[in-house]
């Protein structure tokens, strides 16, 4: 690996937009444009914005002769893989033996195989412990080399219509092959924004045109990964390596509703004990968001007190653009950790008033048909 | 006829009589990006040079403020309060962040001139 950052096949692109280029999970990745970032999040919650992810890890799982890649995959993850029909895309974990989270991922089948997406971050990691598990049942096909984009807001859809006609219909958690510009892309109809929108896988060779085409759009801007954080945040979803990592179960996290029901009962995942346990006897604690009173922000690390005693830690905390006001997630101990519970956090050891609320902050706007 | 001198950590102070107006520099505010708070300190603290005595907060990051030199807070720019916005617009005006009274003006000595400063900048590509 050395210390040369990898580049995304829109490397000279975000360079031609003038972007800032930070190191990120081993790539060089635009953290903004020259917009910035709170117009970069005010274009995706109003119109629609283009998000350059190549550098997250795909990958294909095809079953071997006589094998059933979900029934293998489920062996590895918690969620309903077995029930995806063709074009159904779901949310799961890679959990290990106690219960806590290597990685989150989606999963999409698309009839003849599944389809993975890891965190670029614990991509290699997540290739190495699916072929240690399923080489026996599955032909595991790392696909790191595609570009991956994304195209977030309640404008990407009459946009992305105009390259992919039915893609207009598509409903959240699908997904489907199209031809764009003579590439054969796979899209679904998901993200990490939790508003609308698409991401579109496209061969490596592609990307950089695909994307030209969809800049070229008028509602659309380019996004970077400090909007990326901010929006997500606002939706209340799960950052790895800072709101779920090894340590923390899918219960604990407030990710049960991603465990299939019959699997709830039935287990047969790494760590399955220990979240049927908290299942069943609640977890010692959750997540749960966080308002504070007042403009300071409290950020990750953070301290959670009621008192003098300390409850919790914040694991991600930020201005949110939408709301024009400081929001934060964080553990708390269970029994500290309904809604409405009043606490401070600590920050630069000043206790800042805050109340624990319900995620997400922004309210989705998924496309549900 | 007002002074100002700068920091390597990309603060600017201005000095008229014993006076100084601190604040951070066009460089700093285009690395912090949009800055959404910032926490001044009150007047009347009493900070030494090097202290770390304000925050700024952009979307992305929480960044101290160092004193540059010693001095009394006497007075604090409250308009920050409501357009936070204003470091990035105007990082050597209307975005200020605080005045000290100063102890030593002998210590602005060590700080950079406007020249210096951009040379200073350029370094940092």
């Amino acid at each position: 690996m050395g210390d040369t950052l990898k580049r995304t096949p829109l490397y000279d692109l975000h360079r031609e937009l003038g972007a800032r280029l930070v190191p990120f999970a081993g790539y060089e990745m635009p953290v903004q444009y020259p917009t910035g970032i709170l117009a970069e999040h005010a274009q995706t919650r109003t119109a629609a914005g283009l998000f350059d992810v190549s550098h997250m890890g795909q990958v294909r799982l095809t079953a071997k002769h006589g094998q059933n890649a979900a029934k293998a995959i489920e062996t590895l993850v918690p969620g309903d893989i077995t029930g995806l029909q063709p074009g159904q895309q779901r949310y799961t974990q890679l959990t290990n033996d106690s219960g806590g989270i290597l990685d989150d991922l989606m999963i999409t089948s698309t009839g003849d195989h599944l389809l993975m997406v890891f965190n670029a971050a614990c991509k290699d990691a997540d290739l190495a412990h699916v072929q240690k598990h399923l080489a026996a049942t599955c032909e595991i096909e790392p696909m790191f080399s595609r570009g991956l984009l994304a195209l977030q807001g309640p404008q990407a859809s009459q946009v992305l219509a105009r390259l992919a006609p039915q893609v207009a219909t598509m409903k959240f958690m699908t997904g489907a092959f199209f031809v764009i510009d003579g590439a054969r892309c796979y899209i679904t109809r998901s993200g990490y924004t939790g508003g609308d929108g698409f991401e579109i896988s496209t061969p490596n060779d592609a990307t950089d045109a695909i994307a030209r085409k969809l800049l070229a759009e008028p509602e659309v801007k380019p996004i970077g990964l400090g909007a990326r954080d901010s929006l997500r945040l606002e939706a209340g979803l799960c950052l790895y390596g800072h709101d779920i990592d090894t340590t923390t179960t899918p219960i604990e996290a407030g990710l049960l509703w991603s465990i299939g029901k019959e699997r709830r009962t039935q287990g047969g995942f790494p760590g399955a004990a220990v979240i049927q346990k908290q299942i069943a006897e609640g977890a010692p604690r959750k997540r749960v968001g966080l308002l504070p009173e007042g403009k300071a922000i409290a950020r990750e690390g953070a301290e959670i007190a009621i008192g003098a005693k300390t409850v919790g830690k914040v694991t991600s905390g930020g201005f949110a653009p939408t709301l024009g006001r400081a929001i934060a997630m964080g553990y708390v101990e269970r029994a500290h950790s309904g809604n409405g519970t009043k606490v401070d956090l600590l920050v630069r050891g000043k206790p800042v008033p805050a109340e624990i609320v319900p995620l997400p902050f922004v309210k989705n706007a998924y496309y549900r048909g | 006829m007002a002074d100002t001198k700068y920091t390597q950590e990309h603060e600017w102070i201005r000095v008229e009589g014993d006076v100084g107006t601190i604040g951070i520099t066009q460089y700093a505010q285009e690395q912090l990006g949009d800055v959404v708070f910032v926490d001044v300190p009150q007047s009347g603290r009493k900070v030494t040079k090097g202290e770390a005595c304000a925050v700024v907060e952009s979307v992305k990051a929480a960044s101290d403020i160092y004193a540059p030199a010693t001095g009394e807070v006497v007075e604090a720019n409250a308009g920050l309060a409501d357009s936070p916005g204003d470091v990035n617009a105007e990082p050597m005006g209307k975005g200020w962040f605080f005045k000290i009274k100063l102890l030593d003006k002998g210590e602005l000595s060590g700080l950079m001139d406007e020249a210096a400063y951009n040379a200073f900048v350029k370094t940092l590509g």
